[in-house]
């Protein structure tokens, strides 16, 4: 029962922080779940959201679903995505309830931008620790760059980047296995 | 019964919006087509704001919407509606996840995905970065390139980026800072 309320805590104070969507949340994920509390690795966390890109659903709470599981099955995974979406129902309703034109108050656009610019600063931080996990030769360096700028540039789906990734992934490892194996022979 | 309907139509778009919160845009225009239960105009009242409050931002538009239907229980019925799918599909995938962990084939697909998930991020923190530190409306306006970017902003990106590497300090810190800064600084 502590660590499924554990699993609540830190996943309300992740929906608490986060703002933006499901990769705006990575940073603070990396944070708490990663160095904190040790629930998952870093390439864990990349995993989950390689899967979560997939599947249907808000990212971030698939993320905090999978992490929830990963650690206490399915009550896990139901507190933690319970978590994350509490502050939301707090927030928003209190918002629409009592503040009416919140989004056009000066004090709200000036903090946000202020917050937008550090938000960008931390997501620039997370993707150089990416790019140390993920990109180790020179396909995984072709394939990071051409997601990046194939999504920047285009409207693609990026279902479409992460399945052709994880198929030349697999090829990829598979013919240079081979080719180890022919050398291990000789 | 309107909470039933609620959870109904939410529990549609959980399933079936996939690629995270702004996916479920169309569906959400969708559903004020078909039901009437709010205006276009709502739908851009409601997307600056989830923008601008914490939280992920498609749980933030189920509430919103949600509340502004049917109440505080609305509200909640909403959310919820949106998040079942997720749990049930999540957790049927973590069982076989599990299941096939340390299979070859599987390491070999994740070597391949996580390079193309750091792009993905990258490719999102463009976007932030476009949407924080230039201003495309005044260039439009102008097509001056001294106006393209904002000067004092991007010198913070650089001072709080350098801060985040060298103090490491807890992400929150640094959003707080920001705001005040945002504040006193008028950005």
């Amino acid at each position: 029962m502590k660590e499924l309320l554990d699993l609540y805590t830190a996943f309300f104070k992740m929906g608490a922080v986060t703002f933006g969507g499901g990769y705006a949340m990575l940073p603070i994920l990396q944070r708490e779940a990663v160095e904190k509390k040790g629930w998952v690795t870093n390439e864990e966390v990349m995993d989950f959201y390689a899967v979560s890109q997939g599947l249907p659903g808000i990212i971030a709470v698939n993320v905090a679903v999978f992490i929830g599981y990963h650690k206490r099955k399915i009550a896990g995974g139901i507190a933690a995505a319970l978590g994350v979406v509490s502050p939301c129902l707090i927030i928003i309703m209190t918002i629409a309830a009592f503040l009416a034109n919140f989004q056009d108050n000066a004090y709200v656009k000036h903090a946000f931008a202020g917050i937008s610019i550090c938000v960008a600063a931390l997501i620039l931080n997370t993707v150089i620790g990416l790019w140390k996990k993920g990109v180790k030769d020179s396909l995984t360096l072709v394939l990071c760059l051409v997601t990046f700028i194939g999504t920047v540039l285009t409207d693609l789906s990026p279902i479409i980047y992460v399945v052709a990734s994880a198929l030349l992934g697999i090829a990829f490892m598979r013919s240079r296995e081979k080719t180890a194996g022919k050398e291990e022979v000789k | 019964m309107i909470y039933l309907r609620l959870f109904w139509e939410f529990f549609k778009i959980g399933v079936f919006a996939v690629g995270g919160g702004m996916a479920t845009l169309p569906f959400l225009q969708d559903l004020s087509a078909r039901t009437g239960w709010f205006t276009s105009s709502f739908i851009t009242d409601m997307v600056a704001i989830s923008e601008s409050t914490p939280g992920p931002i498609g749980i933030n538009m189920a509430t919103y919407v949600g509340y502004n239907v049917g109440g505080v229980p609305g509200g909640i019925i909403a959310t919820m509606g949106e998040v079942l799918p997720a749990i049930l599909i999540v957790t049927t995938v973590s069982i076989y996840l599990e299941k096939f962990r340390g299979n070859k084939y599987v390491d070999y697909a994740f070597y391949g995905m996580r390079p193309a998930v750091c792009g993905l991020i990258a490719a999102a923190g463009w976007e932030i970065i476009k949407m924080a530190l230039l201003r495309l409306d005044v260039f439009q306006a102008t097509h001056q390139i001294t106006d393209l970017v904002a000067p004092v902003r991007v010198l913070y990106f650089v001072l709080i980026f350098l801060s985040i590497r060298k103090f490491k300090k807890h992400p929150v810190l640094y959003i707080a800072i920001s705001a005040v800064v945002g504040i006193l600084l008028r950005f």
